[in-house]
């Protein structure tokens, strides 16, 4: 007997004010680009149009630092920390106040589920503007004893399209608290909530130019890349991350990285099973596996395979696809149609290779970007799914019988970000742990963030930290 | 009776309790408004054990509970009738009277209820007292003291024993997890009566601090779920105790519908032992219907 106890459309009725259109946020005014062109940004779980949004070019770029660069001289670098602190306290009760309206304008513009944008993005965001706003005045306790903590000056900040106002967050607070000042580019596909930060900044009354948002495509983040910052620091694809680096080398500014991943997510046989399946199931459906630390790669010890297959497969079939602004849905929309195709593409490739594909059976809307939740068993060390990032709603299934082979698979990757392990002996947690080559381990859990706490990678998933006292480091003068 | 010997290996998965309880909040946060919301609350009542299990109970209270069980809201006839009248043994005889040529049965607590430290024969007793006046369902409880103390197969025993003494009356063994310390120790002592013959797995007596929680009922549905994967028998989940709010019985609905699927929300599989959740039920059923909340004294107190 199926249909007695059917959840009840509930959308999320906040409507946040977006505006026609919206300019360059420069030098605290917003004004219309140079180039005089505009882009469209959609919806992608309709298709619908939402806003147009000024399209910085080379010559707006400059504008912008260069009114960073006054700020940085005339307010920032010399303003008492402790006011520089109130500023950004000030952006975090703002995020707070509007937490619900971001977190829907977030849904509409990227595709994420609203729980998610809701209990996650917005959320995280403010506690990273709040635990910056801390250190603020406290800097000096964050170097060797007798340095002296200095900023480093204008950086330019590049963000992507999955998680875009905590990136923007994870970006700003940091810089903002060492007394740099910032050029921030969102990501073409979703500016709204780069936007409306750049609204809460002018709200909040920082002095003109302290914060720029420039929104824009690629050319615009390599003209900021070529700009009079002091500073890039880059989220977004590895391809793009290695021209970034080729375009500064000698050039003496300062880099972070934070690129792509493929991490392995190991399951021993000992491990708390329902729960490392809820492990997985969050690691690679969480924002339909649009998260660069996303566990993609999921190693199971041979003997409970089949097992995990099992549970696995019964879970996929209660993941609910559809509304991302209806509060009961797990999986939203995939953030474009390039995406998307790029997902099919490699979904293609996995099952010419021979892996074997198990989907959740639901209803897939008409309009808009969406794929259900997937995984391959068969998959072999090789095949092109278990090497290239899907950045999807795709994970790889692969096998292996002791620990040393499963860290050996684990490691067995040019990227280094994130790695997953669950087992119910903490021993063997501990050493599997020490030889996982990737920035952030979790150990029976994953995918948890906190201000607190550093997050970045190893290799060609990049350097320099994010979040905590290493946060800081990125920008400070050496 | 031939002696069974309790297969340990059945008991050995093991609970994070640090995911399972991040899972557990996510179910809860499941939004369930307009037709869904009235459709839980008509299945929610349908599988409701209306409870009272005081010592001042007596033969006037249980008639009025049997009454209010019968038809909960009068005036709102597709509310249906609950699924069991929970009392004491003594009260048995006078409830199976009040509840005659209605759908609504009769459960009664056993075996030494709440604490279970009698010997076995005295619970042996207790129990065929309670089936001989009439008792459709036996809610016995499970010796927390010998299975902390790691003594499995006598806590196996005795359930055996008590099934056996039940035949087709309907049994259900309450684990009393606020007592067990650990989901770990949720899982065992599920899987075990689990292998003991239980029909229900039912959570708490209601007479300590901690009763049913929304982690312990999903740990005992992903039991349920295994032990019909492993045997191809459908055993049932009880949540009794601290169940008062409307948003709490739904909570549950959607753990038993996420976890064990909805075929298993049905009055055989699935319980909710409550005093004063009838009341708030009826409350939010009104409202979906009128729009606007009644007064508590616009409904039928017991």
């Amino acid at each position: 007997m199926t249909g007695i106890f059917e959840y009840a459309p509930a959308p999320e009725t906040t409507k946040p004010v977006i505006r026609e259109e919206y300019g360059l946020f420069i030098n605290g005014e917003w004004s219309a680009p140079k180039s005089g062109t505009y882009f469209d940004t959609i919806n992608p779980a309709n298709e619908q149009h939402l806003a147009r949004v000024a399209h910085a070019d080379a010559e707006d770029v400059d504008r912008a630092v260069r009114a960073a660069r006054k700020a940085y001289d005339k307010y920032w670098r010399n303003m008492k920390p402790a006011d520089r602190a109130k500023y950004i306290f000030r952006i975090a009760r703002a995020i707070t106040e509007r937490s619900r309206e971001l977190a829907v304008l977030e849904t509409l513009d990227g595709g994420k589920p609203i729980k998610e944008s809701r209990d996650f993005d917005v959320p995280t965001s403010a506690a990273h503007f709040f635990y910056y706003a801390g250190w603020a005045d406290k800097l000096e306790w964050a170097m060797r004893a007798g340095r002296q903590a200095h900023p480093i000056g204008v950086a330019g900040q590049i963000v992507p399209w999955n998680f875009p106002l905590l990136m923007a967050a994870w970006k700003l607070a940091p810089a903002l608290a060492c007394g740099n000042t910032v050029v921030l580019k969102p990501a073409e596909t979703t500016p709204l909530t780069a936007l409306a930060l750049a609204q809460i900044v002018q709200e909040a009354d920082l002095p003109p130019g302290v914060v720029n948002v420039i929104p824009g495509d690629g050319a615009t983040g390599a003209a900021l890349v070529n700009g009079e910052v002091d500073k890039i620091a880059f989220t977004g694809s590895t391809e793009v991350g290695k021209a970034i680096q080729r375009a500064l080398a000698g050039t003496g500014k300062r880099l972070t990285l934070e690129l792509g991943g493929k991490a392995a997510h190991i399951v021993f046989a000992d491990a708390p099973l329902d729960q490392a399946v809820e492990g997985i199931v969050n690691g690679i459906y969480f924002n339909q596996g649009h998260v660069c630390c996303a566990g993609s790669r999921l190693l199971v010890e041979e003997r409970v395979h089949e097992e995990i297959v099992v549970r696995l497969t019964e879970r996929l079939q209660t993941l609910r696809l559809g509304d991302p602004l209806d509060k009961n849905t797990d999986i939203g929309a995939i953030n474009s149609r390039a995406q998307l195709e790029k997902i099919h593409e490699l979904v293609r490739s996995g099952i010419d290779q021979g892996a074997v594909l198990v989907q959740q059976s639901c209803a897939i809307p008409d309009r808009g970007f969406f794929f259900p939740a997937s995984f391959f068993t068969n998959v072999q060390q090789s095949h092109r799914i278990a090497r290239e990032e899907i950045f999807g709603p795709v994970l790889s299934i692969l096998t292996f019988r002791t620990p040393d082979e499963a860290i050996e698979k684990a490691n067995n990757t040019p990227y280094g970000l994130s790695a997953g392990i669950w087992t119910d002996k903490g021993s063997k947690n501990m050493y599997v742990a020490q030889h996982m080559r990737a920035g952030v381990v979790w150990c029976n859990t994953f995918n948890q963030f906190d201000p607190s706490s550093p997050f970045g990678g190893y290799r060609e998933s990049g350097f320099g930290r994010e979040g905590g006292v290493h946060g800081l480091y990125e920008y400070l003068a050496h | 009776m031939r002696a069974l010997r309790l297969n340990e290996e059945t008991m050995t998965a093991t609970v994070d309790a640090v995911m399972l309880e991040a899972r557990a909040g996510a179910l809860s946060k499941r939004s369930i408004k307009t037709t869904a919301k009235v459709a839980g609350i008509r299945l929610a009542i349908a599988c409701m054990d209306l409870t009272t299990l005081e010592g001042k109970d007596s033969e006037g209270r249980v008639r009025s509970l049997c009454a209010k069980a019968i038809a909960p809201a009068p005036h709102l006839p597709d509310v249906p009738s609950v699924a069991a009248v929970c009392v004491y043994p003594n009260l048995v005889a006078v409830a199976k009277e009040s509840l005659r040529g209605s759908s609504v049965k009769v459960a009664s607590v056993a075996t030494a209820f709440p604490s279970g430290l009698s010997s076995l024969e005295v619970k042996l007793a207790d129990t065929q007292a309670a089936i001989a006046s009439g008792a459709d369902e036996i809610d016995m409880v499970i010796d927390r003291g010998a299975f902390l103390a790691g003594h499995y197969q006598q806590v196996f025993d005795e359930i055996v024993a008590v099934k056996n003494v039940c035949g087709d009356v309907h049994l259900k063994v309450i684990l009393e997890t606020g007592e067990l310390g650990s989901y770990d120790n949720v899982r065992a002592a599920s899987d075990l009566a689990l292998e003991a013959g239980a029909d229900v797995i039912k959570t708490s007596t209601g007479k300590v601090g901690t009763n049913a929680t929304f982690p312990v009922a999903v740990t005992m549905c992903e039991a349920i779920r295994d032990y019909a994967r492993r045997t191809g028998r459908r055993a049932g989940l009880k949540v009794a105790g601290g169940v008062r709010t409307t948003k709490q019985a739904l909570t549950y609905l959607v753990i038993v519908k996420e976890t064990l699927g909805e075929s298993w929300l049905t009055p055989d599989l699935f319980r909710i032992g409550a005093s004063s959740l009838l009341d708030d039920l009826l409350m939010q059923y009104e409202k979906e219907r009128t729009g606007h909340y009644a007064g508590p004294d616009y409904f039928p107190k017991d």
